[in-house]
């Protein structure tokens, strides 16, 4: 097998790990927003519950849940030895330097990709790191036969602390900037460039970047103010 | 010395075809045991030693440059010629050999001509093998071009690229033989002498650039791929590293410079802007299809114009003298280069350069844009456009034909051709004369080959536009793979030649202590100025037009400056090491040399023709040929005090010899 | 014609092992100068006082020979879009500027001294397989294959590159893919190409791997920065033949 080590250690072969993992997390994305939409429902947290109870408890879910972890830890660690590969081959810098010639998210994967990942340390040690160790308090709905953990609780009082707030807000800008950079870039990497459609490509790269994050922020937002 | 130019018997059309049925082989297990030196990889050298090592020669080749992929040749613009009569417009071999041979004013060898417009078809069919993305019809065919000095449609083109194209085929054809193993080769390494044993060419002296040290190579012979010499006239559209030095090392051991006064002075180059200028560039030829070439009529509207008081746009069709049609009214702007280059030079002489150093002429496309927007007009059905439109759209039409020389121009000048008649002036372009080599390409030192536009052979006197690529092409594919057994067929039983004998380090001692020369005269002149001076002192008496008076000066003032180099040059630095200045100060030393000898040539061809225009050898103020005395190829013999004419006498057995004439 | 006088700061380094600086110098030019020959004033004024001039590599001075390599104000041959260093005028600058002139910056092109540096990987890429392999003399006649018209020029445009390097200079990660992707294109575009396409394309990109350039991040600085405006469309064109020649064809390099 050989040719598949060849393969996964050249440098087309690194960057189309980071490019599949980048588009997994991309429609891992969208999933959890859908999921967390449940938030700004106004039924006293019961579809969120639910919806929570369902996603920890389904084999399926569960499974898919470790190909997610599998996900983010390759996207980060392979990231930042593309990063530090680069930076070698760089050798030194310009005294000048300019940004002319490429954008600043491009030229900054990595560092917003270490903020990201840094948000999600806190944001996983938050809720999924308590939800499975730490005590959340159990909650019993009509026309459930089984308890669930009142997440949505939970939530509650976090968002009600400006710092976690702040922290969200910071980590989601990161984030914007990273797709506003990678969704396009995940498809230039897999060879996927078209007079026709890259155009399209990039220009649904641009909304979604500005749009999903957007998303994101509204719920802390909302609880912020509102709740 | 006789010369013998060794040209095969029988009929012109199969000379060579029979010649190279009959030829001496060499086996291919004796291939294996000879080795080649091939000095220089642009278009003849990387293709000589690409094939070469295809045939499975132990081939080792030299550049100066850091990769073959810079050479010289990468800047030809126009196309390549070849006789493929892909337009059915009655081309053939026949035709262009005799185009090139009147091209050439009646002063290249016939046989040596037609070989090459044979070999012109298989450089076409060799080069979109490799790879060459030559422009294409819609029908997917090769699209072909026309050239100045002939009527057929004969020349392959790759947009304004075609050199680039030609020599990237060449050098990826060079580096599939590196990667194999069969070419060893020394980029960073300048040969600076030719090193005979036994009268023969077994090696050369090389200086490796990066760490200054010199180092010796042995071959069973050696091949000069090295260019032409146009910089010794300092500014030329040539590159700034182009040079004689490996060619001129070659005369000093022996070798024989052909026709060296026979230079191409291109007629539409940008015009010098100030002092400090370094290098001059070409507008191709093909402008001349639209261009209007002109001068103000008065003096008064031309001071108004190098005052900046008035533009070329400002000057009444009435005021204007577009001299070449008026001169020669059948050909108008399209006269060939020479003559081109000539009447622009009398235009400035007389005082009419238009810019701020008198030596400018106007090339100007308000009527070709016109022309051009009035067709657009009526093709798009605007039968009333006004004048707006009609420039829009011709601007449009000039745009698409030649945007980017366009746009080249006005990088450099800041001004906007399209708006403002470009100014031209003619510039050193091309040497035809080179290094005398017989029809094998082989020099009068026996395992010495020179090719390309480092030897004399195929132009004559003046070179027609799109033929340099082809004759470095045809000399490097074709005809040195086949010409080269002749002299190595001999040699099969010549075991590996040492390095080590005494010719090889006499040489290398000799070398080292030129270059210790140079750095210990530590006076106070560059090198830079130098050969700025001495370009000047070769423009103008050894120039566009000459005359013995002039030549005579020019002789004594580059003796001048040549002692005044050698007692006051400054070079900084060490020899051990990376140093440009020395470089260049032991290129000029031999641009100082050669200067004289193409002076001396010059004075030496009482007549005109072609590049050569002897002010006192004239008709009715054009040209005159001198038949009956100078149908001869000049082949000088280095000498210090004297340099030694030998003469080969041209025989023209097939093509009747005649006046040029365009009037 | 307007005198302009500007202060330089140059990258100096004697040689490889030395670590360089930067020098700052007075230059008196005009706006009519290409800016090498800004360059050649100073290294002329240099020699007069008996130093060591600037080296930098230079040659054809009409931007096509690829030779002249140095980052100007942090841009791989300056500000002017579509240019190399030679072709680029001093008009583009006022007289009191300050120019900063660096050397590319990769650890495949090492310098060798001042501005001058080592290019010989790329050399080393397309001696992996840049070329089509026909021998002199093998060639049919040119015109037997026809070639879209369209697919030659996209070919043409791949093949303008001048080999000059600002696209690794340009790039933060010091990666050649510009370079080695625009030869992929130009020949595997073209029919004569096609045949050993599969293995060209892994043969170069592991060369290209083991010169130790960069990764390509997609940041697009390479096809800003090129003078000859190739595409990083080609960059794309690699990738996927890359990964189908490597799952789908049964070669391994």
């Amino acid at each position: 097998m050989s040719w598949v080590s060849n393969f996964l250690t050249s440098s087309i072969g690194k960057k189309l790990i980071m490019s599949l993992t980048g588009l997994f997390l991309i429609s891992f994305l969208v999933v959890h927003l859908a999921g967390n939409l449940q938030l700004l429902a106004n039924d006293g947290g019961k579809s969120f519950n639910v919806y929570a109870y369902f996603m920890t408890h389904n084999p399926f879910i569960k499974t898919i849940s470790f190909g997610l972890y599998a996900g983010i830890l390759l996207h980060a660690i392979q990231g930042i030895l593309i990063a530090l590969k680069n930076r070698s081959a760089k050798g030194s810098r310009y005294a000048v330097s300019t940004g002319a010639n490429a954008s600043f998210a491009s030229k900054n994967m990595a560092l917003l990709g270490t903020l990201i990942f840094a948000f999600l340390l806190i944001h996983m040690g938050d809720f999924w790191f308590k939800m499975k160790f730490g005590a959340v308090d159990m909650v019993a709905y009509d026309g459930i036969d089984y308890k669930v953990q009142d997440l949505y609780d939970k939530v509650l009082t976090s968002f009600k602390n400006p710092l976690v707030v702040v922290a969200y807000l910071v980590g989601l800008i990161a984030l914007a900037l990273h797709l506003l950079h990678g969704f396009q870039s995940a498809f230039q990497t897999l060879g996927l460039n078209h007079k026709k459609y890259t155009p399209f490509i990039k220009g649904m790269g641009v909304i979604f970047s500005i749009l999903v994050p957007i998303a994101y922020a509204i719920i802390p937002i909302y609880f912020f103010l509102f709740k | 010395m006789k010369l013998n130019s060794n040209i095969p018997d029988g009929p012109l059309d199969t000379k060579w075809t029979n010649y190279r049925s009959k030829m001496n082989l060499v086996a291919p297990n004796n291939k294996r045991r000879i080795d080649i030196i091939v000095v220089g990889t642009g278009l003849a050298g990387a293709s000589a030693a690409a094939t070469l090592g295809e045939l499975g020669y132990n081939v080792k080749a030299f550049t100066f440059h850091d990769s073959p992929r810079r050479a010289h040749s990468i800047a030809a613009q126009g196309g390549i010629n070849a006789a493929k009569n892909y337009q059915n417009d009655g081309d053939s071999v026949y035709r262009l050999f005799y185009d090139t041979i009147k091209g050439g004013d009646y002063r290249s060898r016939e046989a040596n001509v037609h070989r090459l417009a044979e070999a012109s078809r298989n450089i076409i069919d060799q080069c979109v093998a490799q790879g060459v993305p030559f422009a294409r019809e819609y029908g997917g065919l090769l699209a072909n071009r026309s050239f100045g000095g002939v009527q057929v449609s004969r020349t392959f083109y790759a947009r304004g690229q075609t050199g680039q194209q030609l020599l990237l085929g060449a050098y990826q054809a060079l580096s599939r033989q590196i990667s194999v193993g069969n070419v060893e080769m020394y980029n960073r390494h300048e040969m600076l002498d030719l090193v005979k044993v036994d009268g023969k060419a077994r090696g050369i002296i090389a200086r490796n650039l990066l760490t200054g040290k010199l180092e010796r190579f042995a071959a069973h012979c050696v091949v000069l791929a090295t260019g032409g010499y146009g910089n010794v006239f300092y500014l030329s559209t040539n590159a700034m590293g182009s040079n004689v030095t490996a060619a001129w090392r070659a005369v000093r051991r022996g070798a024989l410079m052909a026709n060296p006064c026979f230079t191409q002075i291109h007629p539409t180059c940008i015009p010098v802007s100030g002092e400090y200028q370094s290098k001059l560039t070409l507008m191709s030829e093909s402008l001349r299809n639209d261009g209007r070439v002109w001068v103000p009529k008065k003096k008064e509207d031309v001071m108004a114009i190098r005052e900046g008081r008035k533009t070329g746009n400002d000057i009444p069709e009435g005021d204007r003298d577009y001299y070449l049609e008026r001169r020669y009214p059948a050909f108008g702007n399209l006269v060939p280069r020479d003559v081109a280059s000539r009447a622009a030079k009398v235009a400035c002489d007389e005082g009419h350069g238009v810019n701020q150093t008198g030596l400018a002429v106007f090339l100007d496309f308000a009527d070709a844009i016109q022309r051009y927007g009035k067709s657009e007009a009526i093709s798009k059905g605007m039968s009333n456009a006004d004048k707006a439109t009609i420039t829009k759209l011709g601007t449009a039409v000039v745009e698409a034909k030649y945007g980017n020389l366009f746009e080249m121009y006005e990088k450099i000048t800041g001004e906007n051709p399209y708006v403002l008649p470009m100014k031209i002036y003619p510039a050193v372009h091309y040497t035809m004369g080179g290094v005398w080599v017989d029809y094998n390409l082989e020099t009068n030192v026996p395992g010495l080959f020179c090719l390309g536009e480092a030897n004399f052979s195929d132009h004559g006197s003046n070179r027609l536009g799109a033929s340099a690529l082809m004759q470095g092409l045809a000399d490097g594919y074709f005809v040195i793979p086949y010409t080269i057994g002749q002299f190595l067929s001999k040699e099969i039983r010549t075991p590996k030649i040492s390095n080590e004998t005494p010719e090889f380090i006499a040489a290398e001692k000799e070398t080292q202590e030129r270059l210790n020369k140079l750095l210990n005269i530590k006076g106070d002149k560059s090198v830079e100025e130098f050969h700025r001076r001495l370009g000047k002192i070769m423009w103008e008496y050894c120039g566009m037009a000459r005359n013995a008076e002039g030549l005579k000066k020019g002789r004594q003032l580059i003796r001048e400056l040549r002692k005044e180099f050698w007692s006051d040059v400054f070079v900084p630095g060490s020899t051990d090491e990376f140093n440009p200045e020395l470089e260049k100060a032991a290129r000029v030393a031999d641009f100082m040399e050669l200067g004289e000898v193409m002076i001396v040539d010059a004075l030496t061809r009482e007549e005109s023709c072609g590049g050569h225009f002897r002010e006192e050898y004239t008709q009715d103020g054009e040209a005159m040929r001198r038949d009956d005395e100078f149908t001869f190829v000049s082949a000088w013999e280095w000498d210090e005090n004297e340099p030694i004419l030998h003469k080969e006498e041209l025989i023209f057995e097939n093509v009747e010899l005649k006046t040029r004439s365009y009037k | 014609m307007s005198d302009m006088n500007l202060t330089l700061k140059v990258w100096r380094q004697k040689n490889n092992n030395d670590s360089g600086r930067f020098e700052s110098y007075q230059v008196a030019a005009n706006e009519h100068m290409s800016f090498l020959e800004m360059l050649d004033v100073l290294n002329q004024t240099l020699i007069e006082k008996k130093e060591e001039p600037v080296a930098f590599e230079h040659d054809c001075r009409e931007g096509i020979c690829g030779a002249c390599s140095m980052v100007i104000n942090g841009r791989p041959h300056g500000p002017q879009g579509g240019t190399t260093t030679c072709q680029l005028h001093m008009r583009h600058f006022k007289s009191g500027d300050t120019i900063t002139i660096e050397p590319w910056r990769a650890k495949a092109f090492p310098v060798i001294k001042d501005l001058v540096v080592d290019r010989s990987s790329f050399d080393r890429i397309i001696q992996a397989g840049g070329y089509i392999s026909v021998n002199t003399g093998q060639a049919q006649d040119g015109n037997a294959i026809p070639i879209e018209k369209d697919l030659a020029l996209q070919a043409f445009d791949a093949a303008t590159c001048i080999g000059c390097g600002a696209c690794v200079a340009a790039c933060p990660n010091a990666s050649a893919m510009l370079f080695t992707s625009a030869k992929v294109s130009h020949l595997g575009l073209l029919p004569q190409g096609e045949v050993e396409h599969s293995k060209r394309v892994q043969s170069m990109v592991k060369q290209m791997d083991e010169e130790g350039f960069g990764m390509c991040s997609n940041t697009g600085a390479c096809e800003v920065e090129c003078p000859k405006e190739i595409s990083i469309t080609n960059i794309a064109r690699m990738n996927r033949t890359y990964m189908g020649s490597v799952f789908g064809s049964d070669k391994t390099v």
